[in-house]
């Protein structure tokens, strides 16, 4: 934990993928404030981490998905992406099977992870 | 201490609209200052002009606009999920060519830009969402 940057940003994204729009909406605010100049992070949380599953389609309702924009982050240079590690273990998943890099976190760092952003918005 | 809220929830749909205004009506019976409320997600309902609860509930719309008037707290509400929920106001509503509008002063709205910027230049920034 203690190779982070104290980044300003923090957005914690709960959902997954479809069934509602708060992914998509939590991903527009990190674009947002990295196109603002704002060093950003993520965390993938709970549902969340879903979102980084690997060819995903758009499916039949029509709503753009959010693989593109997870596609995009590097070019907003938002490189610090977290996980939670114990999501991963009750999906069955592992870092490898990510569409981008990310690095685990433990529950028990996630306040330490809150503390050192100065912002931190809940999706 | 300044205060700025971000509002998720749908008025009526949901207790998150009610507890932003009571957490509202609180800080400031506490000398605090509410400078800015965006709404966000379905909390963009919050602003909508016709909106018309039966008169033995409360107004959250009206109560809105009085902490305006009590406390010149700005009310801001994202473009990008208002126009997709049909939250315009009478410019968007023209340029779309739409005949009536859904939103007006002292709500406006803007972009997301402004979320942040709430976040980084108040003393504290809390969430409300359903």
């Amino acid at each position: 934990m203690n190779d982070i940057a104290f980044n300003r940003l923090l957005v914690v994204l709960r959902h997954g993928p479809h069934g509602s729009s708060w992914l998509r909406e939590g991903l527009e605010v990190a674009l947002v404030g990295a196109a603002l100049g704002q060093d950003v992070s993520l965390l993938f949380y709970g549902e969340g981490v879903t979102a980084l599953l690997k060819e995903q389609q758009v499916g039949p309702l029509a709503q753009k998905g959010t693989q593109p924009m997870l596609e995009m982050l590097p070019m907003y240079d938002i490189e610090s992406l977290w996980v939670d590690a114990e999501a991963l273990a009750t999906y069955d998943l592992t870092l490898d099977e990510l569409v981008v890099p990310a690095k685990e976190v433990g529950r028990h760092e996630v306040s330490d992870l809150f503390q050192r952003h100065r912002l931190v918005l809940n999706f | 201490m300044r205060y700025a809220l971000l509002v998720q929830g749908s008025p009526y749909s949901n207790q998150a609209s009610h507890s932003a205004l009571r957490f509202s009506h609180g800080l400031i019976a506490r000398g605090h200052q509410l400078a800015t409320v965006f709404f966000y997600h379905d909390g963009v309902y919050n602003a909508a002009r016709l909106a018309l609860p039966p008169q033995d509930e409360p107004h959250l719309v009206d109560e809105w606009r009085e902490l305006h008037v009590r406390q010149s707290t700005e009310l801001l509400v994202c473009i990008a999920s208002g126009l997709r929920r049909g939250i315009v106001d009478e410019q968007e509503a023209s340029r779309h060519g739409k005949t009536g509008h859904s939103l007006e002063a002292p709500f406006e709205l803007t972009g997301l830009g402004q979320l942040i910027d709430a976040g980084l230049t108040h003393d504290r920034l809390v969430t409300f969402a359903p």
